[in-house]
């Protein structure tokens, strides 16, 4: 039984004169106890709305509607109650953002933003509640924690308000972490030192971790597992080595294959996935891709392509996925290389 | 912070040296003098010549600038051409009620402001924000005079529920100490005469009110409904933090930065601007005395009283940003 079960979890926003948007479009994924788990994709792909969805903090509109399930624990969170959602959150699920400076009240010392959570899940106050923030400061790494306590968010550098927003989340030692882009904002060295902080925590703690990233060297370096998004569906769910080393689905291949290499050739041109994330299909007219992919047959576009389910418990969503390699495929030659994204030489074979 | 303050009490020293000299102009440029006041039109050239040279009008008007800078300097404004009383006399008799008056008006728009606006943003699109903000846009555009006139009428004259006019019942011959009236009452233990003063001052404080409740309304509501939309806002929410921190705490709290920077600028425009309500309700403050100084010619006192309200002007707009920076640490003074 996993810890955070996803089934199904749709999200469509409606406004009123304006089209119907199905951001999230049946994800499904499951987090086990003290696993990593990634949920990357482009902007727009549906990912951080998906972690909205399950911490229950879309804002309240008659338009949006939340399908599915997202079971934590035996619970359904998406059944819960105003009151009953309140008592987990910040608990048993905790959350960290994207932007740590604008994620923090300005006129709110840092030790009251730490505090509130311990005396609303912990019921601790006064003195107790300072020193075990303190406490907290230490762990994730502030220096001088009992000044920072009576410091502002403006007094904090970049690296350091992402801590301390790490502190509140593990405040109360949740069992499911979600870290929606935890380092978009920072600079390079400070990134690498927030993830080896987070991969810190988690190991000691045994918390489970959803790490919402479009970087994937961030992935690559973190995670146990992996779930591709694209357009609101998982298209492509694999452990981390399967799936940098062999990609199926021609979405994640793109992906990888889009990352600028140190050991290419000057003046190299970049791999770009051709189109944006605008040019989507809607999955019940195929797959959503078809239109950016390079590997696109007329069986795309017929229905939405069926979730493959390989012996070593990969899944994948496409008709045509990127074979393996030492498999001999049908038509396509040698340059299918694992991770290689620069097929236009054999788009028109494997379209034959 | 104690840096702050000097440098904006010096910078008030210039400011108040250009503000004088256009006064001077300003006010010498209108028609006529005070010679036409005092002699209305019998007044023959020679009587109206004697008269400008016995207030020294006759001389260079460099001259005369020069003299009332001087004066200033040792902080006498002179003497009203029209009582003959001294000008700091007359506006220490007077200033008290415009002050109480600006004082119960900022209480009641503030109190009924905030939390109409705050609960407006909460219900947006409902029946409550609709009533507040189409409310506000009344409260904006109706003349003050008008909506003096009809509360007089109404609550005064028909349902004679408040006193129609005049600070306090001439008749409790309440003790004077600061011509704060309500304050000399509660000094005094005059418990009847402070009542007394309070409610005299209910009608004209909701006619005067009526505009910065107005727009303290719409501020408040404009500024919670950008706040509720905050990543930190978020942040309180993932938490698990109950509804009544989150929106204490976090939404409030942040949603009162540019209302209270609203609120000093209200507060001049209040202390000067009351002079339609004070002529309505014959209330004894400044306001009503400016407008009989202009129809009088009366320099010392226009250019007097002027001179005090912009210092005053200066003087709460400081507190307020003194008041600024404890609310939002990051503009602590220096």
């Amino acid at each position: 039984m996993a810890l955070l079960e996803v089934d199904d979890l749709s999200v469509t926003f409606a406004r009123r004169g304006q089209r119907t948007v199905r951001a999230v479009d049946g994800v499904s994924f499951s987090v086990d106890t003290g696993e990593v788990v990634g949920l990357v994709g482009e902007s727009g792909c549906g990912k951080s709305v998906t972690s909205m969805a399950i911490m229950g903090l879309l804002p309240r509109h008659p338009g949006t509607r939340i399908g599915g399930k997202a079971v934590f624990d035996g619970t359904d969170l998406l059944g819960l109650d105003d009151r009953a959602r309140r008592d987990i959150r910040g608990r048993d699920v905790a959350m960290i953002f994207q932007d740590p400076l604008s994620s923090l009240n300005p006129v709110i010392p840092i030790g009251l933003q730490v505090t509130e959570v311990l005396a609303r899940h912990r019921g601790m106050t006064g003195g107790a509640a300072r020193r075990e923030a303190a406490g907290l400061l230490d762990r994730v790494g502030i220096p001088d924690p009992n000044r920072r306590l009576k410091e502002y968010p403006h007094q904090l550098s970049g690296g350091m308000r992402q801590r301390a927003l790490i502190a509140m989340a593990v405040a109360c030692r949740p069992r499911l972490l979600i870290a929606d882009e935890p380092t978009t904002a920072l600079d390079v060295t400070i990134q690498a030192q927030i993830l080896e902080l987070l991969k810190e925590l988690v190991h000691d703690s045994g918390t489970a971790l959803v790490m919402i990233t479009h970087d994937l060297g961030v992935v690559a370096g973190m995670c146990d597992s992996i779930n591709v998004l694209y357009a609101g569906r998982v298209v492509e769910t694999a452990r981390r080595r399967p799936l940098f080393r062999e990609p199926r689905h021609p979405y994640t291949a793109g992906l990888l294959g889009s990352v600028p290499r140190l050991d290419s050739g000057r003046g190299e041109p970049l791999n770009p996935i051709p189109g944006s994330v605008r040019d989507v299909l809607s999955w019940s007219e195929g797959c959503a891709f078809a239109p950016r992919c390079s590997r696109r047959v007329d069986a795309c576009l017929d229905e939405t392509p069926p979730l493959v389910r390989t012996y070593d418990g990969r899944t994948y969503r496409c008709v045509d996925p990127v074979p393996l390699p030492g498999a001999v495929p049908a038509q396509a030659g040698p340059a299918d290389q694992p991770g290689a994204s620069s097929p236009e030489p054999n788009e028109e074979k494997t379209r034959d | 912070m104690f840096r702050f303050i000097v440098r904006r009490l010096l910078q008030l020293i210039p400011t108040l040296f250009g503000l004088s000299l256009l006064l001077f102009i300003w006010v010498r440029r209108l028609p006529g003098g005070p010679e036409d006041a005092i002699l209305g039109e019998r007044g023959t050239p020679e009587m109206r010549a004697a008269i400008r040279r016995s207030m020294g009008l006759d001389e260079p008007i460099l001259v005369q600038y020069g003299r009332f800078v001087q004066r200033l300097l040792r902080l006498d404004l002179g003497t009203s051409s029209s009582t003959k009383r001294p000008v700091v006399e007359e506006f220490l008799e007077r200033f008290p009620g415009t002050v109480e008056l600006t004082i119960t008006a900022l209480v009641i728009a503030i109190g009924v402001g905030i939390p109409l606006g705050y609960l407006a943003a909460r219900r947006r699109g409902q029946l409550l924000d609709h009533l507040s903000v189409g409310g506000s846009l009344v409260g904006i555009c109706v003349p003050i005079f008008f909506l003096a006139y009809v509360l007089k009428a109404i609550f005064s004259e028909n349902l004679g529920w408040f006193p129609s006019s005049g600070r306090q019942d001439p008749t409790l011959d309440a003790t004077r100490i600061t011509n704060f009236f309500v304050l000399d009452g509660l000094m005094t233990r005059e418990w009847d005469a402070a009542a007394d003063a309070l409610w005299h001052l209910v009608l004209p404080g909701i006619a005067l009110a009526s505009i910065p409740l107005a727009i303290i309304v719409r501020i408040t509501r404009a500024s919670v409904l950008e706040v509720l939309n905050e990543d930190f806002v978020r942040t309180a929410e993932a938490k698990g933090l109950t509804e009544r921190t989150v929106r204490g705490r976090h939404v409030l709290r942040n949603s009162l930065l540019p209302v209270v920077t609203s609120i000093g600028l209200l507060t001049g425009g209040l202390l000067s601007g009351a002079v339609l309500t004070e002529t309505v309700f014959a209330f004894t403050g400044i306001g009503a005395f400016i407008y009989e100084a202009i129809n009088h010619r009366d320099y010392p006192v226009l250019l007097g009283f002027i001179m005090i309200i912009s210092v005053v002007y200066v003087l709460v707009n400081l507190l307020v940003d003194l008041s600024y920076s404890l609310i939002d640490p990051r503009v602590r003074v220096r």
